[in-house]
Protein backbone atom coordinates (compact mmCIF):
# COMPACT_ATOMS: atom_id res chain seq x y z
CA UNK A 1 0.00 0.00 0.00
CA UNK A 2 1.62 3.49 -1.22
CA UNK A 3 -1.20 5.63 -0.80
CA UNK A 4 0.38 6.74 2.92
CA UNK A 5 3.08 7.56 0.94
CA UNK A 6 0.92 9.74 -1.93
CA UNK A 7 -0.93 11.23 0.77
CA UNK A 8 1.87 12.47 2.38
CA UNK A 9 3.21 13.96 -0.83
CA UNK A 10 0.07 15.58 -1.45
CA UNK A 11 -0.42 16.73 2.14
CA UNK A 12 3.14 18.44 1.43
CA UNK A 13 1.94 20.00 -1.78
CA UNK A 14 -0.76 22.29 -0.49
CA UNK A 15 0.65 22.97 2.45
CA UNK A 16 3.50 24.58 0.01
CA UNK A 17 0.56 26.07 -1.94
CA UNK A 18 -1.06 27.54 0.81
CA UNK A 19 2.14 29.14 2.58
CA UNK A 20 2.84 30.44 -1.05
CA UNK A 21 -0.37 32.28 -0.33
CA UNK A 22 0.49 33.29 2.74
CA UNK A 23 -1.32 30.48 4.56
CA UNK A 24 -4.77 28.99 3.60
CA UNK A 25 -7.37 27.53 5.91
CA UNK A 26 -8.64 24.85 3.75
CA UNK A 27 -12.27 22.84 3.83
CA UNK A 28 -12.33 20.92 0.93
CA UNK A 29 -9.18 19.14 -1.35
CA UNK A 30 -10.08 18.04 -4.58
CA UNK A 31 -8.45 15.60 -6.09
CA UNK A 32 -8.80 14.25 -9.75
CA UNK A 33 -7.32 10.38 -9.81
CA UNK A 34 -7.38 8.46 -12.96
CA UNK A 35 -8.44 4.61 -12.79
CA UNK A 36 -4.85 4.12 -14.76
CA UNK A 37 -2.92 5.99 -11.33
CA UNK A 38 -2.49 2.50 -9.55
CA UNK A 39 -3.44 4.38 -6.71
CA UNK A 40 -6.98 3.30 -4.90
CA UNK A 41 -9.44 5.69 -3.98
CA UNK A 42 -10.74 4.38 -0.48
CA UNK A 43 -6.89 3.51 0.92
CA UNK A 44 -5.95 6.89 -0.44
CA UNK A 45 -8.96 8.47 1.31
CA UNK A 46 -7.99 6.67 4.73
CA UNK A 47 -4.72 7.42 4.21
CA UNK A 48 -5.06 11.33 3.79
CA UNK A 49 -6.94 10.88 7.15
CA UNK A 50 -4.17 9.87 8.64
CA UNK A 51 -1.67 11.51 7.12
CA UNK A 52 -3.30 14.83 7.99
CA UNK A 53 -3.19 14.71 11.87
CA UNK A 54 -1.55 17.12 13.40
CA UNK A 55 -0.70 19.50 10.40
CA UNK A 56 -2.58 22.31 9.33
CA UNK A 57 -5.03 20.20 7.53
CA UNK A 58 -6.58 18.22 9.69
CA UNK A 59 -10.09 18.32 9.62
CA UNK A 60 -10.18 19.35 6.15
CA UNK A 61 -12.01 16.88 3.88
CA UNK A 62 -10.57 15.26 0.60
CA UNK A 63 -12.87 15.03 -2.53
CA UNK A 64 -12.22 12.34 -5.31
CA UNK A 65 -13.25 12.85 -8.47
CA UNK A 66 -12.78 9.55 -10.80
CA UNK A 67 -11.19 10.24 -13.87
CA UNK A 68 -12.11 7.39 -16.58
CA UNK A 69 -9.50 5.68 -18.94
CA UNK A 70 -9.55 7.11 -22.33
CA UNK A 71 -7.15 5.63 -24.80
CA UNK A 72 -6.56 7.95 -28.51
CA UNK A 73 -7.91 5.08 -31.63
CA UNK A 74 -5.62 6.00 -34.54
CA UNK A 75 -7.93 4.02 -36.85
CA UNK A 76 -11.27 6.55 -36.02
CA UNK A 77 -8.53 9.10 -35.08
CA UNK A 78 -10.46 10.19 -32.00
CA UNK A 79 -10.42 9.48 -28.42
CA UNK A 80 -12.44 6.77 -27.09
CA UNK A 81 -13.27 4.80 -23.39
CA UNK A 82 -11.76 1.16 -24.04
CA UNK A 83 -14.21 -1.53 -22.75
CA UNK A 84 -12.33 -1.86 -19.52
CA UNK A 85 -8.85 -1.47 -17.78
CA UNK A 86 -7.72 -4.43 -18.93
CA UNK A 87 -8.57 -4.34 -22.33
CA UNK A 88 -7.06 -1.49 -23.92
CA UNK A 89 -8.86 -1.14 -27.22
CA UNK A 90 -10.89 0.56 -29.08
CA UNK A 91 -14.72 0.09 -28.54
CA UNK A 92 -15.52 0.36 -32.10
CA UNK A 93 -13.17 -0.34 -34.61
CA UNK A 94 -11.53 -2.70 -32.00
CA UNK A 95 -7.70 -1.40 -32.92
CA UNK A 96 -5.41 -1.41 -29.64
CA UNK A 97 -5.06 1.76 -28.34
CA UNK A 98 -1.35 2.40 -27.37
CA UNK A 99 -1.88 5.88 -26.74
CA UNK A 100 -3.77 6.99 -23.12
CA UNK A 101 -5.38 10.23 -23.12
CA UNK A 102 -6.28 10.44 -19.33
CA UNK A 103 -6.53 7.84 -16.58
CA UNK A 104 -3.21 8.37 -14.78
CA UNK A 105 -4.16 11.59 -13.00
CA UNK A 106 -2.97 11.91 -9.49
CA UNK A 107 -3.24 16.22 -9.32
CA UNK A 108 -4.59 18.16 -6.76
CA UNK A 109 -7.33 20.14 -8.89
CA UNK A 110 -8.32 22.76 -6.65
CA UNK A 111 -8.50 23.69 -2.62
CA UNK A 112 -12.03 25.24 -1.47
CA UNK A 113 -11.04 27.43 1.57
CA UNK A 114 -12.56 29.73 4.34
CA UNK A 115 -12.85 33.02 2.81
CA UNK B 1 -18.52 32.04 6.99
CA UNK B 2 -18.09 31.37 3.05
CA UNK B 3 -15.66 29.23 1.21
CA UNK B 4 -13.91 30.29 -1.77
CA UNK B 5 -12.15 27.95 -4.82
CA UNK B 6 -8.52 27.63 -5.23
CA UNK B 7 -7.56 26.53 -8.67
CA UNK B 8 -3.88 24.66 -8.02
CA UNK B 9 -3.76 22.04 -11.19
CA UNK B 10 -0.53 20.11 -9.10
CA UNK B 11 0.46 17.16 -9.98
CA UNK B 12 1.10 15.10 -7.02
CA UNK B 13 3.52 12.75 -8.09
CA UNK B 14 5.55 16.20 -9.45
CA UNK B 15 8.41 15.77 -7.09
CA UNK B 16 9.08 11.99 -7.63
CA UNK B 17 8.94 12.63 -11.83
CA UNK B 18 11.06 15.85 -11.95
CA UNK B 19 13.62 13.64 -9.98
CA UNK B 20 13.18 10.54 -12.14
CA UNK B 21 13.56 13.31 -15.38
CA UNK B 22 16.49 14.80 -14.24
CA UNK B 23 18.40 10.86 -13.67
CA UNK B 24 17.00 9.74 -17.26
CA UNK B 25 19.18 13.04 -18.34
CA UNK B 26 22.14 12.02 -16.24
CA UNK B 27 22.08 7.89 -17.61
CA UNK B 28 21.71 8.83 -21.44
CA UNK B 29 24.50 11.85 -20.74
CA UNK B 30 27.14 9.20 -19.92
CA UNK B 31 26.11 6.82 -21.85
CA UNK B 32 24.81 3.92 -18.83
CA UNK B 33 21.66 1.77 -20.36
CA UNK B 34 19.07 1.85 -17.32
CA UNK B 35 17.06 -1.13 -17.19
CA UNK B 36 14.13 -1.43 -14.15
CA UNK B 37 12.47 -4.71 -13.19
CA UNK B 38 9.40 -5.29 -11.71
CA UNK B 39 7.07 -8.26 -10.63
CA UNK B 40 5.27 -9.75 -7.94
CA UNK B 41 7.36 -11.65 -4.91
CA UNK B 42 8.46 -14.72 -5.95
CA UNK B 43 8.24 -14.70 -10.11
CA UNK B 44 12.26 -14.86 -9.91
CA UNK B 45 13.06 -11.43 -11.01
CA UNK B 46 16.87 -12.06 -8.75
CA UNK B 47 17.32 -15.38 -10.38
CA UNK B 48 17.09 -13.76 -14.31
CA UNK B 49 18.66 -11.12 -12.80
CA UNK B 50 21.90 -13.69 -11.65
CA UNK B 51 21.58 -14.76 -15.26
CA UNK B 52 21.49 -11.07 -16.97
CA UNK B 53 24.53 -9.71 -14.86
CA UNK B 54 26.69 -12.79 -15.53
CA UNK B 55 25.72 -12.92 -19.44
CA UNK B 56 26.52 -9.36 -19.95
CA UNK B 57 29.86 -8.92 -17.60
CA UNK B 58 31.52 -11.13 -20.43
CA UNK B 59 32.00 -8.00 -22.62
CA UNK B 60 30.26 -5.43 -20.30
CA UNK B 61 30.34 -3.30 -17.24
CA UNK B 62 27.30 -4.22 -15.23
CA UNK B 63 25.59 -3.22 -11.82
CA UNK B 64 22.46 -3.26 -9.78
CA UNK B 65 20.46 -1.65 -7.46
CA UNK B 66 18.31 -4.17 -5.52
CA UNK B 67 15.17 -3.12 -3.80
CA UNK B 68 13.72 -5.49 -0.97
CA UNK B 69 11.67 -4.46 2.43
CA UNK B 70 14.87 -6.17 4.25
CA UNK B 71 17.78 -8.20 3.87
CA UNK B 72 20.72 -8.43 1.99
CA UNK B 73 20.01 -11.74 0.61
CA UNK B 74 19.27 -10.47 -3.32
CA UNK B 75 22.52 -8.41 -3.32
CA UNK B 76 24.41 -11.29 -2.30
CA UNK B 77 23.47 -13.58 -4.62
CA UNK B 78 24.11 -11.30 -7.41
CA UNK B 79 27.57 -10.20 -5.70
CA UNK B 80 28.59 -13.55 -7.41
CA UNK B 81 27.98 -11.91 -10.72
CA UNK B 82 29.73 -8.40 -10.42
CA UNK B 83 30.70 -6.75 -7.12
CA UNK B 84 28.84 -3.67 -8.17
CA UNK B 85 25.74 -4.59 -6.14
CA UNK B 86 23.95 -1.95 -4.28
CA UNK B 87 20.57 -3.32 -1.95
CA UNK B 88 17.89 -0.54 -0.86
CA UNK B 89 16.55 -2.02 2.08
CA UNK B 90 12.84 0.42 1.65
CA UNK B 91 11.88 -0.68 5.75
CA UNK B 92 8.25 -0.67 5.30
CA UNK B 93 8.24 0.96 1.67
CA UNK B 94 6.76 -1.27 -0.69
CA UNK B 95 8.33 0.65 -3.89
CA UNK B 96 11.42 2.31 -5.21
CA UNK B 97 11.20 5.92 -5.44
CA UNK B 98 13.67 8.17 -7.54
CA UNK B 99 15.13 9.53 -4.56
CA UNK B 100 16.35 6.31 -2.93
CA UNK B 101 17.53 5.17 -6.61
CA UNK B 102 19.61 8.55 -6.56
CA UNK B 103 20.94 7.88 -3.29
CA UNK B 104 21.99 4.74 -4.16
CA UNK B 105 24.01 5.79 -6.80
CA UNK B 106 26.20 7.92 -4.85
CA UNK B 107 29.66 7.61 -5.26
CA UNK B 108 29.85 5.41 -8.85
CA UNK B 109 31.02 6.26 -11.97
CA UNK B 110 28.40 6.13 -14.14
CA UNK B 111 30.72 6.74 -16.93
CA UNK B 112 32.18 2.95 -16.11
CA UNK B 113 28.95 1.23 -16.09
CA UNK B 114 27.21 0.13 -19.24
CA UNK B 115 24.38 -1.64 -18.22
CA UNK B 116 22.58 -0.81 -14.67
CA UNK B 117 19.72 -2.81 -13.65
CA UNK B 118 17.73 -1.48 -11.07
CA UNK B 119 15.16 -4.01 -9.54
CA UNK B 120 12.31 -3.28 -7.32
CA UNK B 121 10.34 -4.27 -4.58
CA UNK B 122 8.46 -7.47 -5.50
CA UNK B 123 5.02 -5.97 -5.51
CA UNK B 124 2.42 -5.66 -8.65
CA UNK B 125 0.65 -2.53 -7.50
CA UNK B 126 2.96 0.17 -5.85
CA UNK B 127 5.78 0.35 -8.62
CA UNK B 128 3.51 1.63 -11.19
CA UNK B 129 2.92 5.16 -9.56
CA UNK B 130 6.54 5.62 -9.31
CA UNK B 131 9.08 6.86 -12.64
CA UNK B 132 12.76 5.82 -11.43
CA UNK B 133 14.08 7.25 -14.73
CA UNK B 134 14.76 3.97 -16.07
CA UNK B 135 15.20 3.55 -20.08
CA UNK B 136 13.40 0.78 -20.12
CA UNK B 137 11.16 -1.26 -17.77
CA UNK B 138 10.60 -5.38 -17.54
CA UNK B 139 7.75 -6.51 -16.11
CA UNK B 140 8.20 -10.76 -14.94
CA UNK B 141 5.79 -12.80 -15.18
CA UNK B 142 6.38 -16.42 -13.94
CA UNK B 143 4.58 -19.23 -15.88
CA UNK B 144 3.72 -20.52 -12.48
CA UNK B 145 1.74 -17.76 -11.44
CA UNK B 146 -0.78 -17.99 -14.17
CA UNK B 147 -1.94 -16.49 -17.50
CA UNK B 148 -4.20 -14.17 -16.25
CA UNK B 149 -1.96 -11.30 -14.33
CA UNK B 150 -1.60 -8.67 -16.92
CA UNK B 151 -5.64 -8.49 -16.38
CA UNK B 152 -5.49 -8.03 -12.90
CA UNK B 153 -2.68 -5.97 -12.86
CA UNK B 154 -3.12 -4.05 -16.14
CA UNK B 155 -1.26 -0.74 -14.96
CA UNK B 156 2.02 -2.17 -14.05
CA UNK B 157 1.99 -4.28 -17.44
CA UNK B 158 1.08 -0.80 -18.94
CA UNK B 159 3.72 1.57 -17.04
CA UNK B 160 6.39 -1.17 -18.58
CA UNK B 161 7.97 -1.59 -21.79
CA UNK B 162 8.86 -5.02 -22.56
CA UNK B 163 6.89 -8.04 -20.56
CA UNK B 164 9.28 -11.49 -19.98
CA UNK B 165 7.88 -14.48 -19.14
CA UNK B 166 10.01 -16.51 -16.76
CA UNK B 167 10.24 -20.13 -15.46
CA UNK B 168 9.74 -21.44 -19.09
CA UNK B 169 11.04 -24.62 -18.01
CA UNK B 170 8.19 -25.12 -15.39
CA UNK B 171 5.47 -24.52 -18.23
CA UNK B 172 4.42 -27.80 -18.79
CA UNK B 173 4.02 -28.83 -15.21
CA UNK B 174 2.23 -26.11 -14.32
CA UNK B 175 -0.21 -26.16 -17.60
CA UNK B 176 0.60 -22.71 -18.04
CA UNK B 177 -1.29 -21.17 -21.71
CA UNK B 178 1.20 -19.08 -23.02
CA UNK B 179 -1.09 -18.29 -25.87
CA UNK B 180 -3.54 -16.95 -22.95
CA UNK B 181 -0.88 -15.49 -21.46
CA UNK B 182 0.75 -13.44 -24.76
CA UNK B 183 -3.30 -12.38 -25.44
CA UNK B 184 -3.52 -11.04 -22.26
CA UNK B 185 -0.13 -8.79 -22.14
CA UNK B 186 -1.30 -7.79 -25.87
CA UNK B 187 -4.87 -6.99 -24.30
CA UNK B 188 -3.29 -4.39 -21.43
CA UNK B 189 -0.25 -3.20 -23.28
CA UNK B 190 -0.98 -3.26 -27.55
CA UNK B 191 2.49 -3.54 -28.98
CA UNK B 192 4.42 -4.87 -26.08
CA UNK B 193 7.50 -6.98 -26.77
CA UNK B 194 7.41 -10.45 -24.95
CA UNK B 195 10.83 -12.61 -24.25
CA UNK B 196 10.03 -16.26 -22.68
CA UNK B 197 12.94 -17.46 -20.69
CA UNK B 198 14.18 -19.60 -18.29
CA UNK B 199 16.94 -18.34 -15.90
CA UNK B 200 17.22 -22.09 -15.22
CA UNK B 201 18.39 -23.97 -18.53
CA UNK B 202 19.40 -20.28 -20.08
CA UNK B 203 16.69 -21.26 -22.92
CA UNK B 204 15.63 -17.15 -24.53
CA UNK B 205 18.36 -15.23 -22.65
CA UNK B 206 20.47 -14.34 -25.83
CA UNK B 207 17.26 -12.50 -27.38
CA UNK B 208 17.19 -10.28 -24.33
CA UNK B 209 20.94 -9.44 -24.25
CA UNK B 210 20.83 -9.10 -28.26
CA UNK B 211 17.66 -6.31 -27.06
CA UNK B 212 20.00 -4.99 -24.07
CA UNK B 213 23.24 -4.50 -26.58
CA UNK B 214 20.58 -2.90 -29.26
CA UNK B 215 19.24 -0.56 -26.83
CA UNK B 216 22.78 0.19 -25.44
CA UNK B 217 24.23 0.74 -29.04
CA UNK B 218 20.99 3.39 -29.86
CA UNK B 219 21.82 4.96 -27.03
CA UNK B 220 25.10 5.95 -27.33
CA UNK B 221 24.58 6.73 -31.28
CA UNK B 222 23.22 10.45 -30.41
CA UNK B 223 26.92 10.92 -28.83
CA UNK B 224 29.15 9.45 -31.26
CA UNK B 225 27.09 11.78 -33.93
CA UNK B 226 28.00 14.44 -31.61
CA UNK B 227 31.47 13.96 -31.18
CA UNK B 228 32.47 13.62 -34.93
Amino acid sequence: MHELSIAISMIDQILEESDSRGGLDVEVVHLRLGVFSGVDKDALSFAYELACEGSALEGSRLEIETVPLVIYCAVCQKDRTPPSVYQLSCPDCGSPGQKIVTGKEIEVASLEIVA
Amino acid sequence: MSTRMVEVRAKVMKQNDLLARALRERFRKEGTCVVGLVSSPGSGKTAFLEKLLAGLAVDSRVAALVGDLATENDAARLRRATPNVRQITTGTVCHLDAQMVEKALESWQLDRIDFLFIENVGNLVCPSSYDLGEELRFVLLSATEGEDKPLKYPTIFNSSDVAIITKMDLAQAAEFDLAAARRNIESVRPGMQVFEVSAKTGAGMQAVFDLLHAQLARARQPQLAATR
